[in-house]
């Protein structure tokens, strides 16, 4: 009939019309939506530093650098890391994108491993003031952020070994992706909020 | 395209339609039919306008009086608290859900939402963060008492020292409600976006798509703010931080940017959809084609990028400084443009048309005046020296409710007996829908215009008792809600007795023009199914004797032997 897509007639299923396009812009919107949360935790901290009467809590005298650095440069390579895994997949090299795919994952959980190491050797809690709070919230909830994506790589993982399965586009692993370039981007800022400018 | 007498397309069998008496166990399950969820937003819906109307009637009873009488101030705070929190957060946000629901994939023509299954989801969080909200009256200390904007340092309290309170319940809820909303948003965008009919380019749309894109748009953009200060008032409650205690270093009005931020811009998710209703319905009742319909559309997107930026006109009285008050003053003032914009072209409509006075243009007209009263005494509380004088009195509580009730209210009692017929099958009962059109407008009325007056005279807002001297204004105000609370009488009994055994609908009973109007009513599953029409005009082409969309007459001979 008139104006048929005819990719929606093909995945035609009783009670749902599936298409790929459709998960793409919908995550996008999600993502875009997301990252507002983000900007009002940055414009929190920024408000409350510029205003709090005692921003550091006392006996702490600011945060070390060096190890972070570290762990920033790993997680944001790695985000070449897997656009080098996608490019894989395109060109239907599946070994190739799996091994590459997994560095990412290790990548990634490398800097989780990092910023537990930081958090247990900090002097100061949750609860110590405003800059306590503020750091653990950012750096906690970006975390979650990387522990999520690392979940959600594992599982484009598991799922490359079922066969057919990228017959229909490779919309799990380019969304994946995406988050993960979405997660390095909010690292560097936050990086740059809370270690830059001290 | 020629069509005989017996096309091969209409001989397809019927598919099970929603709300046929044989298949209402649907509405109680994990459906992933839009019209379904629809149906099950809008009933949940009105169920909890119940709840908090009798929360509101014993909040205006106690205020019958000047002392406090009928309940505890303690129990008071905790009524108005509940009371908001009910009416915006499970009445108002998934009433207009459910209109999402049921109009957008069939205005647009397509089958169904994007993603049907996290459009389920969103709808079962409802059932399931109105109970940990109506679970909170149990809670130890009784429920979240600070207000529905819970500013800090109020709802910082924690006096019996419990994990659970009333407070935590609350954010508890809102953060979850948030969840929901934003994933309704992402479906109800993506839908718009990616599914229309062919043909149906934007400035094809009919503007309840415009509006509700609109509308999803500041959802997705504010409640994560929200979202953000909910979780560090979270903290501060129950965590031991201290983003928004002073005696830790915080600074509580920083949470006060961040719930406005979004729940200002929340009023126009709310008002947002009703304009669309507006702008579908006069068009029919009035037989004219909508006035600047290019016009009405661009406004909805204007008036969602102004309200982004009016927020600390709600601040304009705790420690904003001067330069800010000035900014938000202008800005607040030209959200009154485009809002101008629309209400022009719907009185341009109107102007000469051919009226039809029945109940969803009565309750549209009722919307329309109270729109107008409500928004000039919007633009008065944007003056910064009149807000300084009412701010926190009885006339803010006022204004607020002309928007909320009087216009939000109307707008979506107007559609839901504009579009009962589609969606059920069933014509309503007109008599009664005209009872409660007049109960509710007298009583509407009679509840809050008074309430100016007493807010003028410096009638503070949130106490239990007050001095003898407003007591005419706060009688008259609780008779008009008592009148509400029985004007949903005549309301509950059109609705469920249509239901069960009203007259057949037919497909279009108010010859109007739109796709869902070409469907069979109510639409089957998938709506169009395999033939979605080509949309080839503009809409609200009445009485200018054009089609809506390629081939017509198969689309309306269709729907009348469905």
């Amino acid at each position: 009939m008139t104006g048929i897509n005819p990719d929606v007639q093909l995945n035609h299923t009783p009670g749902h019309v599936k298409h790929d396009g459709h998960n793409m812009t919908g995550f996008v919107i999600f993502l875009c939506s997301e990252s507002v949360i983000f900007l009002a935790f940055f414009a929190g901290y920024a408000v409350l530093k510029l205003t709090a009467p005692q921003w550091l809590p006392d006996g702490v005298d600011g945060l070390e650098v060096r190890m972070p650095l570290i762990n920033s440069v790993v997680l944001v390579s790695s985000s070449f890391v897997a656009y080098g895994a996608e490019l894989c997949l395109h060109a239907r090299k599946l070994w190739r994108f799996r091994a590459v795919w997994l560095l990412t994952m290790a990548m990634g959980s490398y800097f989780i491993y990092g910023q537990y190491v930081e958090w247990s050797e900090l002097s100061f809690s949750l609860s110590s003031g405003v800059f306590g709070g503020l750091f653990y919230l950012l750096t906690g909830f970006h975390g979650l952020h990387v522990i999520t994506g690392v979940l959600l790589m594992g599982l484009m993982l598991v799922r490359s070994f079922k066969p057919g399965n990228y017959d229909n586009g490779e919309m799990g692993v380019a969304s994946v992706s995406l988050f993960w370039h979405f997660v390095d981007v909010i690292w560097i800022l936050l990086f740059l909020l809370i270690y830059v400018w001290q | 395209m020629t069509i005989t007498n017996y096309d091969p397309r209409i001989l397809k069998a019927p598919h099970p339609v929603p709300g046929a008496p044989d298949n209402w166990k649907r509405f109680f399950s994990f459906n992933t039919d839009a019209k379904v969820i629809g149906i099950q937003y809008i009933v949940t819906s009105l169920f909890f306008l119940l709840v908090g109307g009798l929360l509101a009637m014993i909040v205006r009873g106690e205020l019958l009086t000047p002392p406090a009488d009928l309940v505890d101030p303690t129990v008071y705070n905790g009524l108005y608290t509940m009371h908001g929190t009910v009416m915006l957060f499970l009445f108002l946000f998934p009433i207009l859900n459910g209109f999402n629901n049921l109009l957008i994939p069939t205005m647009i023509g397509a089958p169904d939402m994007a993603f049907p299954r996290l459009n389920a989801a969103a709808f079962w969080l409802v059932p399931v963060f109105a109970t940990v909200l109506m679970g909170s009256f149990f809670a130890p200390g009784g429920p979240a008492s600070s207000g529905w904007w819970s500013y800090p340092p109020m709802s910082l309290q924690n006096p019996l020292g419990h994990f659970i309170n009333g407070q935590f319940l609350w954010i508890l809820a809102v953060a979850l409600s948030g969840i929901s909303s934003i994933m309704g948003a992402v479906n109800f965008v993506t839908t718009i976006i990616r599914m229309r009919a062919p043909g149906m380019g934007f400035f094809k749309m009919p503007i309840f798509i415009w509006t509700a894109w609109a509308a999803q748009t500041i959802q997705l953009i504010g409640l994560p703010p929200l979202t953000g200060g909910a979780v560090m008032l979270l903290f501060d409650l129950s965590f031991g931080t201290s983003f928004f205690r002073p005696e830790g270093g915080g600074d509580p009005v920083l949470f006060q940017h961040f719930f406005w931020f979004y729940s200002h811009p929340a009023v126009y998710v709310l008002v947002l959809p009703v304009f669309g209703i507006f702008s579908e319905l006069f068009p029919v009742y009035a037989r004219k084609p909508l006035f600047g319909y290019k016009f009405v559309a661009i406004a909805s997107f204007g008036i969602t990028f102004l309200s982004m930026i009016v927020w600390a006109h709600h601040m304009f009285y705790t420690g904003t400084p001067n330069w800010m008050r000035h900014i938000f003053m202008f800005t607040t003032m030209l959200i009154a443009v485009p809002t101008g914009v629309k209400v022009f072209a719907w009185l341009g409509t109107l102007w000469r048309g051919n009226l039809r006075l029945n109940t969803p243009m009565l309750f549209c007209l009722g919307g329309l005046f109270n729109f107008i009263f409500a928004g000039i005494t919007g633009v008065m509380l944007a003056t910064v020296p009149i807000d300084i004088h009412v701010g926190n009195t009885a006339f803010v509580v006022a204004h607020f409710h002309y928007v909320i009730f009087n216009t939000i209210g109307l707008g979506v009692f107007a559609g839901i007996y504009h579009w009962f017929p589609k969606f059920t099958g069933r014509m309503y009962y007109e008599g009664l829908g005209k009872v409660h059109f007049v109960l509710t407008f007298i009583g509407a009325t009679l509840n809050w215009l008074p309430l100016h007056w007493a807010g003028l005279l410096g009638m503070p807002r949130r106490v239990a008792s007050y001095d003898p001297e407003f007591a005419i204004w706060n009688v008259l105000g609780s008779i008009g809600a008592f009148m509400l609370g029985v004007a949903s009488i005549p309301f509950i009994l059109n609705m469920v007795s249509s239901w069960a055994r009203g007259p057949q609908a037919p497909p279009n009973p108010w010859r109007a023009i739109g796709l869902e109007w070409l469907l069979p009513s109510p639409p089957p599953a998938e709506n169009f199914q395999d033939d979605i029409p080509t949309v080839i005009n503009e809409p609200y082409g009445y009485g200018l004797g054009r089609p809506l969309v390629e081939d017509e007459e198969f689309y309306v001979r269709r729907s009348q032997e469905a």
